[in-house]
């Protein structure tokens, strides 16, 4: 069966009854492809066992693009291509150089760092983000469950453990 | 999840002989180097005298050391009190369980307060070039306009060049004032432990917010009394913010580096590395506010190149003796705290805050060494033995106040509404 088409989906009311289902379906043996809520559930990251997310390594590369572009530019124009001398200072004085420094790494950090975030989570412009319950940006907790990742596991069996667990309903989501 | 119910809220630092001993072998490291510094100062330190014009004598350096250390730990302990009102004023429920470690920075407000007095009483012609009434006298030739300009600053209501009058009352007032509100903070928040209930937090947030607006008021201008007029015919008008900003990140360290202290010591269980990256993320965030502070200082006056401002980083820049301590400054406060402390995983691990923060205690004390010493000594400054000595006096006479008075009282505010909120704080 193919990947990232047909899904479970469990839905939960409560936040504390949605980390118990998360912990007791894990415990279970059943992946989970990802828990939509519409509002942060502080430990829930915990409970999913993410593993750290390495958003914080491309901000700290593009934050240093950034340093190394505005120190390449205004090098260039205030050394080469256009010297002025301005209150007496060298071409290049450096101290001159770091508050453009600092906000093109700020600029450059910032764009990166949500670029890569929409891409990575499915929201470029060209992409076609999946919406597995419309109810998960208004009072609803979702827990999506790929069922090609479960192969080994019976549908009814993931069924029934999202029921135990305390969900509301248990529906079906596929997507073309 | 663990409970409230689980903590053990009626728990008191017990300030072990071992602990007691640290301390004391430390200052008296301290107190050995000092001896040893102020000999070889004594015997041997007088070659460079005869360039200027006047000698020099060791007990100069004796007292610009005193009075590093005394601006120093002034700051770190009316920090402790400036980050438990903050608490109050932002009705933070996270810190709850570390309010009692601020506060015990506060300790040392009437020591210092005695020790400044004390110390310009006695040292005022070698530390502040304004004392000496030549430079008022119109008909002499010390005459110095700039500072008889600048004059009724210290001497109003008396005449210039008799008795600091005005300069005196600020320093009674300032050290008055903080150390009331740290009195009333303390006994309202040991108070609290007793009959609990929300009227004592409400009172506590009051007092706080006067505490803030008097402090707001009173920080900058103790630093343009006690730093900024050594040098006192160079002035920067945002001088306050910058020995406000470096303060605050030594008084975060301290405050960082005693909470983790604890925590090792099997005290405050209910703390966790949450409170530890929280802690973390204010010592990295201000190291970052006071390196803005400082090259917005050094920028403007760099760019615009006027002499009577760019002669304090000449002074300091292009001397053999403090030339090579801007750098340091720079790396311990700034290049250091912002590599090592980025990552999230430094923030939430004791080992790198405590190898950071003793650094940055170090670093701006080197701070507060390049706003003292270029002024009162010159080229015969630097760091020496006596230089290391003092601070590691103060460093252990500091400590010791701060742990002696925090085994008095509860350990946490056992009653404090927000502390529930504190246990499950979660980042």
């Amino acid at each position: 069966m193919e990947r990232d088409k047909n899904f479970i989906l469990g839905i939960f009311d409560d936040e504390d009854i949605l980390k118990n289902a998360v912990r007791e379906v894990r415990a279970a043996g059943i992946k989970i492809h990802e828990v939509f809520s519409p509002y942060p559930v502080h430990g829930l990251e915990d409970e999913l066992g993410y593993k750290k997310s390495r958003l914080p390594v491309a901000a700290f590369l593009f934050g240093l693009l950034g340093t190394t572009l505005a120190l390449t530019m205004q090098f260039y124009m205030m050394k080469f291509d256009w010297p002025m001398i301005i209150g007496g200072k060298d071409h290049a004085a450096f101290p001159d150089f770091i508050p453009v420094t600092f906000e093109l790494t700020v600029l450059v950090a910032a764009f990166g760092m949500v670029g890569v975030f929409m891409i990575s989570s499915n929201l470029k412009p060209w992409g076609q983000p999946k919406i597995f319950d419309l109810r998960s940006t208004d009072d609803k907790h979702v827990m999506a469950i790929d069922i090609a990742n479960n192969a080994a596991v019976d549908l009814e069996i993931i069924k029934g453990a999202l029921k135990n667990s305390g969900a509301s309903e248990v529906n079906s989501k596929s997507f073309d | 999840m663990a409970q409230g119910s689980n903590y053990n809220l009626d728990q008191k630092f017990d300030f072990t002989a071992s602990v007691k001993k640290v301390i004391f072998i430390l200052g008296g490291i301290g107190a050995l180097l000092l001896v040893f510094g102020i000999i070889m100062a004594a015997t041997g330190g007088h070659g460079h005298g005869e360039e200027t014009g006047h000698g020099f004598h060791w007990t100069q350096r004796l007292y610009a050391n005193l009075w590093i250390n005394n601006v120093y730990f002034t700051g770190i302990a009316i920090i402790g009190v400036f980050f438990f009102a903050i608490q109050y004023a932002a009705q933070a429920g996270w810190s709850t369980a570390l309010l009692r470690v601020m506060l015990s920075l506060g300790y040392w407000l009437p020591i210092a307060a005695v020790l400044m007095l004390v110390t310009f009483f006695i040292a005022n012609h070698d530390l502040f070039h304004w004392t000496h009434s030549y430079v008022f006298d119109k008909a002499g030739d010390h005459y110095d306009r700039i500072i008889d300009g600048k004059g009724s600053f210290f001497y109003w209501p008396m005449e210039k060049g008799t008795f600091p009058i005005f300069y005196i009352v600020r320093m009674v007032l300032f050290f008055g004032f903080w150390v009331f509100f740290f009195n009333k903070l303390r006994t309202l928040s040991n108070e609290e432990d007793l009959h609990g209930g929300t009227t004592y937090w409400h009172t506590i947030r009051k007092w706080s917010a006067i505490f803030l607006i008097f402090f707001a008021v009173s920080s900058s201008i103790s630093a343009w009394d006690w730093v900024m007029s050594i040098d006192t015919h160079w002035f920067s008008t945002l001088f306050g913010w910058y020995v406000f900003a470096s303060w605050f990140v030594a008084g975060l360290s301290v405050i960082t580096l005693i909470t983790i202290f604890l925590k090792e010591q099997g005290y405050l269980e209910m703390v966790n590395q949450n409170h530890i990256h929280d802690l973390g993320k204010f010592v990295f965030a201000f190291s970052i506010f006071w390196t803005y502070i400082w090259f917005s200082q050094f920028l403007l006056i760099y760019y615009a190149n006027i002499p009577e401002e760019s002669v304090y980083f000449i002074e300091r820049l292009s001397s053999d003796v403090y030339g090579s301590y801007i750098f340091v400054n720079l790396i311990l406060n700034f290049a250091l705290p912002f590599l090592v402390l980025m990552t999230r995983d430094a923030k939430r691990h004791n080992i790198f805050l405590k190898v950071v923060c003793t650094l940055i205690i170090v670093g701006h004390w080197v701070d507060f060494f390049l706003m003292v010493q270029p002024g009162t000594l010159g080229h015969n400054g630097g760091v020496g033995l006596m230089e290391v000595g003092m601070l590691l006096v103060y460093g252990a006479a500091f400590a010791f106040v701060a742990l002696s008075n925090l085994a008095k009282h509860n350990l946490i505010p056992k009653n404090h509404p927000m502390l529930e909120e504190s246990y499950h704080h979660h980042i």
